[in-house]
């Protein structure tokens, strides 16, 4: 059995010695720098660029403006392109940040003093900035979303007279909870090579998706997709913000086939908050309505995030309440408030992350008033059906979790007032924690050799969570080898097509892939042993009846066979799986926080998550994407923010000095990541579901009840940092 | 960055002939030069590099008392040096608190005052409209964001704080900054090295150009001293405010009390007030403490957003006199 066991990571040596090579690392035979430089004003038009200065540093090659770009040969619309319009093609500036030039060179640091003395003239119009965080303001500034392609998930739902119901309750809680816009903040920047062989284009990328890139690209230039190439071998992390296609990668590929040379354009961290994409400011105004018991009779959840002049990236933080709790009525909406602002885009646990600091944070309140303990009460709300739509869910173990998670944290036990370690005063939250399930269709192949080593292949992407063993792992739980007997190829799009890396989706839809190649390896060596395949098993290099004491060589039957490998494919296709269920992972966490409310300090002093994820395929990879998890949603509610100056049009800060995360000195080692015995057959053939963002929700709320444990303050705007903690 | 010149001074006095030459910098540990260079605040035509400099990075005892400490020492080395972590508690744990233990490494004390504020309109990758950065451009964080900005001596050309952290410590401690130049040596009190905006909110500290600090004195040991860094994360981060304490105790009467707060203004800010009166109060009296450290604050003005560090700032002033009354020697 490998599928289960806590393998440590294959690709982790290489990663901490630093011989994992990224696509920065790569040098074409000819390449030059593309380096970029960005608007200074957040609308407007160009109208004038002087290369002339740019083109005197020694070693500068081309400036390229909107001037000497080739127009799109298809529209850009909508995804696979991070945002509808592509920089270069036009005069007009729509944000600041956006990319008005490429300097090319022939090393870095010519292309970066080249950029530097690129002179652009504009002629400013007025923006449209951020209105003031208060949601009258923000209610008003709110417009309806125009559908351009960035909504993921309907934009509103009702169900019921939920604004009747709230009228009519006898326990109501209307509140408005904001947090800041955030910024993904991947250790690697994104990076891109692009080179042109005739009309052939091979790019090497720093993406979460290969095959979006490719087609992308495809429609750029006119040319059919099978005329590019991309490859992405590692990809530094990215969290959402190399999920679409970002105006490096087109512009690379453009300025190659202007240069007749391979471009490589690494972004610097300035360029990151520039024109990538980010979490919007999200302000959520929260209704929740209950009897005396606290049963739900309505929950109203109305939500406006940031968005930009040309498209309405909608953050469904609703979705939060569309699935968590029974509730007989419900109304939710979300709206846009445009500006001049770069493109928001999906950020590790997109809508629940933060649709759940509003609803768990509400439901604290609610608790608060009734006098009921906070598990109390969401256990009494329990859906047992999909509360939007009345479905079965495909598993849902969700009060195993609630109860263990706290069993293990001694939440039942645990003192009723706040207590005082030094000038420390401790106090405890809970929420609870939920994900939507996204699949995507996938492919694989595997190669059985006959020396017993298989080859597994798929053009899935490795961003770092640990795909690189978890699927070795399927393929050798099914072929009976050890995971060291195999070799991965990925990210490459000659390889059999994968979906995207985000939305937690891979361990299902790649994985299943993986599956069903290694068991179409399976099935055919069973007929060349003339053998039942539904009841063979494999083990050590031979192939037998399960249970039988006879079995096979592979070497042998290959050899008698005449063949050096057994080829098996295999494919996941997310409509043959689970028809008519609604598929959500689920989880509670709980945590414990000191706050120092003379000196405005809050810190993490321990947690205990327990999740509902279906099957677990490594517990070590798995626990280390709910921690980190956990950790993620640490930075969100306790420091997390990227301040954006509206006199400026600009995020301020756009660099990692200016802008918090969490340190390793931040995370008490004290933290306890459990998974329910569980097993989701409906959602995939691989028994589990997705894990990677399930345990970044909830948290914020959680250390945002704790807080008002330990100090009875309410804090309502995200982060809680030292100022809201004095006040 | 742009291309510069790069050369090692071999002795003092060829590294104060060099460095006096026009748009020269020196270099030491070079963790802040670094970042002026590639953000373009600083685009020196020459560096020249002290870290082949011999004898400057030593710890040694005075013959009166106090310690001397080189330049060049690094500063991981003088926090865990056994006369400053013993003698001296303020200063290795400000260090401590310091940047991150790579940084501390390779960082030296010389150059540790001489960073300049983390105001994120300064600090931008482009220009942005910053007195401070190019005179007469104006002060963006005036009326923008400046949460983290002064709350004592700024003025309308810039409302910044310095975040050195050893700085902090330093001026508690009433340490002498030795400086040599072509025109003569000099000794400057550590509360003289920065200076406040005035006009000239470019010009940063007393120091003129060409002018190298050699070692730094600390008079005699203060083991009741306590250094403490507010921020909302635990460590590789600047303070919000921090307060450096050191005290003279008699029994439980205080005879003595220096305190300098940090990242509340351009330079280290004494609180001269609160330690005159706090001389003959008990240790023990946190009510007396807090009431005469709060009367300090007179001077102290907010800006639009960086009223609750005034607050924060006494309240760590008042916290860092008990943490320095408990170190024990
Ligand atoms: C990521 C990061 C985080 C940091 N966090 C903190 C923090 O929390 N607290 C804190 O206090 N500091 C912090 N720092 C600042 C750090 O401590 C300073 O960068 C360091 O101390 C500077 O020393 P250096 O030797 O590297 O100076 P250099 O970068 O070499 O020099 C800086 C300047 O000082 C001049 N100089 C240097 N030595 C002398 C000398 N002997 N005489 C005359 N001029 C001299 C140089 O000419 C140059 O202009 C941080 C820095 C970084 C990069
Ligand atoms: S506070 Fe000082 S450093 Fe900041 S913008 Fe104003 S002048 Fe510049």
């Amino acid at each position: 059995m490998s599928i289960g066991e806590p393998f440590s990571r294959i690709d982790g040596p290489i990663k901490v010695t630093g011989t994992a090579r990224y696509t920065a690392d790569l040098r074409a035979a000819n390449m030059l720098y593309g380096v970029l430089v960005t608007a200074s004003i957040p609308a407007g038009k160009v109208t004038g660029i002087d290369k002339g200065g740019a083109m005197l540093e020694a070693g500068v090659v081309r400036v390229l403006t909107h001037e000497d770009m080739p127009r799109a040969r298809t529209p850009i619309a909508g995804p696979p392109f991070a945002h509808s319009f592509l920089p270069l093609q036009d005069d007009q500036i729509r944000h600041e940040g956006q990319v008005v030039a490429l300097v090319l060179a022939e090393s870095l640091e010519a292309a970066e003093a080249g950029a530097r003395k690129v002179q652009v003239r504009y002629a400013p119009t007025k923006a449209t900035m951020p209105v003031a965080l208060a949601w009258p303001e923000i209610d008003r500034a709110a417009e309806p979303p125009r559908n351009t392609g960035y909504f993921f998930l309907e934009p509103e739902f009702s169900k019921g007279d939920a604004v009747h119901n709230l009228a009519k309750a006898p326990k109501t809680v209307a509140t408005v909870y904001s947090q800041p816009s955030r910024h993904h903040n991947p250790m690697e920047t994104s990076a891109v090579l692009a080179l042109w062989e005739g009309d052939a284009l091979t790019v090497y990328d720093s993406t979460q998706h290969v095959f979006a890139v490719q087609r992308g690209l495809a429609a750029l230039f006119g040319i059919p997709p099978a005329s590019v190439r991309v490859i992405s071998q590692h990809t530094g992390g990215a969290f959402g913000v190399k999920g679409l296609i970002g105006a490096h990668e087109a512009l690379a590929a453009q300025a190659a086939r202007i240069a007749g040379r391979p471009v490589r354009i690494a972004l610097s961290r300035a360029n990151m908050y520039s024109f990538l994409g980010y979490q919007p400011r999200i302000v959520q105004k929260m209704g929740l309505g209950a009897d005396e018991k606290g049963i739900l009779t309505g929950i109203t959840h109305d939500v406006v995030n940031l968005a930009t002049v040309t498209d309405d990236y909608i953050e469904a933080a609703t979705e939060a309440s569309k699935a968590l709790y029974a509730t007989p009525t419900m109304w939710l909406r979300q709206r846009a408030e445009r500006a001049n602002v770069a493109m928001p885009t999906a950020m590790r646990a997109p809508g629940e992350g933060p649709g759940m600091w509003a609803l768990e944070s509400a439901m604290d309140e609610l608790a608060v008033d009734l006098g009921m303990d906070p598990l109390d009460l969401r256990l009494a709300n329990y859906a047992e059906t999909d509360p939007a739509t009345g479905a079965p869910w495909s598993s849902k173990k969700l009060r195993d979790a609630y109860e263990e998670g706290a069993r293990l944290f001694g939440w039942r036990d645990r003192p009723r007032f706040p207590w005082r370690d030094g000038d420390w005063i401790v106090g405890q939250g809970m929420a609870s924690c939920l994900m939507g399930t996204f699949r995507f269709p996938s492919r694989a192949q595997v190669r059985l050799r006959r020396d017993g080593s298989a080859v597994v292949e798929t053009g899935t992407q490795d961003i770092g969570t640990g795909v690189l063993t978890i699927f070795p792992q399927i393929a050798a739980d099914v072929l009976g080898i050890p995971v060291s007997a195999i070799e991965f190829k990925m990210g490459d799009t000659t390889l059999p097509e994968a979906g995207p890396t985000y939305g937690s989706s891979s361990t299902m839809g790649v994985g299943a892939a993986v599956l069903a190649a290694a068991q179409d390896v399976r099935n055919r060596l069973a007929r060349m042993a003339n053998l039942s395949p539904a009841e063979v098993c494999m083990a050590d290099g031979r192939i037998g009846r399960t249970g039988a004491a006879e079995s096979f060589s592979v070497a042998d039957i290959l050899e008698r066979a005449g063949e050096s490998e057994i080829v098996g494919t295999g494919s996941f296709d997310p409509t043959k799986h689970g028809a008519g269920y609604s598929m959500r992972t689920f989880g509670a966490i709980f945590v414990e926080v000191g706050v120092d409310p003379e000196l405005g300090l809050l810190r993490l002093r321990r947690a205990v998550g327990s999740y509902s994820v279906g099957r677990i395929v490594n517990p070590r990879t798995a626990r280390a994407q709910l921690l980190g998890g956990i950790v993620w949603g640490w930075g969100m509610a306790a420091m997390e923010q990227s301040a954006f100056e509206p006199s400026l049009g600009r995020f301020l800060s756009k660099n990692l000095a200016g802008v918090a995360i969490p340190v390793n000195a931040d995370i008490p080692s004290d933290i306890t990541v459990h998974f329910v015995d569980e097993v989701d057959e409906k959602a995939s053939p691989i028994g589990g579901k997705g894990i990677g963002e399930l345990g970044a929700t909830g948290v914020a709320a959680a250390v945002a009840n704790a807080v008002f444990h330990a100090t009875g303050k309410r804090i309502r705007d995200l982060p809680i940092t030292p100022e809201k903690l004095i006040a | 960055m742009d291309s510069f010149a790069y050369g090692r001074a071999s002795g003092i006095e060829d590294a104060l002939a060099e460095g006096s030459g026009p748009n020269t910098v020196f270099l030491a540990g070079g963790t802040e030069l670094l970042n002026w260079l590639r953000l373009g605040i600083a685009k020196p035509e020459r560096v020249i590099d002290l870290t082949q400099l011999t004898g400057l990075a030593e710890i040694a005892r005075l013959p009166g008392g106090g310690l001397r400490i080189g330049a060049l020492a690094r500063l991981n080395d003088v926090a865990l040096n056994d006369d400053v972590a013993r003698g001296y508690p303020v200063l290795s744990q400000a260090i401590l608190k310091s940047a991150s233990a790579q940084l501390r490494n390779l960082a030296t004390i010389g150059g540790n005052p001489f960073q300049k504020t983390r105001c994120g309109y300064f600090r931008a990758e482009e220009a942005l409209p910053c007195n401070k950065r190019n005179p007469g451009s104006g002060c963006s964080a005036l009326n923008g964001i400046n949460d983290r900005h002064a709350i004592f001596g700024w003025n309308e050309s810039c409302v910044a704080t310095q975040p050195s952290d050893p700085a902090t410590a330093l001026v508690a401690l009433d340490a002498i900054f030795v400086t040599v130049h072509r025109e003569g040596e000099r000794r400057i009190e550590a509360t003289d090295f920065h200076i406040l905006p005035g006009d000239t909110p470019h010009i940063e500290n007393a120091l003129r150009h060409g002018e190298l600090i050699v070692g730094i004195e600390l008079p005699a040991a203060a083991p009741h001293s306590a250094y403490l860094k507010l921020r909302e994360r635990e460590s590789y981060e600047y303070a919000v405010v921090s307060a450096a304490v050191a005290l003279d105790l008699e029994g439980e009467r205080i005879s003595r009390a220096r305190i300098a707060l940090g990242s509340v203004a351009l330079k280290p800010w004494r609180l001269t007030e609160a330690e005159h009166s706090l001389v003959g109060v008990s240790a023990n009296d946190n009510a007396a403490i807090r009431k005469i450290i709060e009367g300090s604050f007179g001077e102290a003005k907010a800006l639009t957003h960086s009223a609750y560090k005034i607050t924060l700032a006494k309240n760590a002033a008042v916290r860092a006199v008990r943490l320095a009354a408990r170190a024990s020697p």
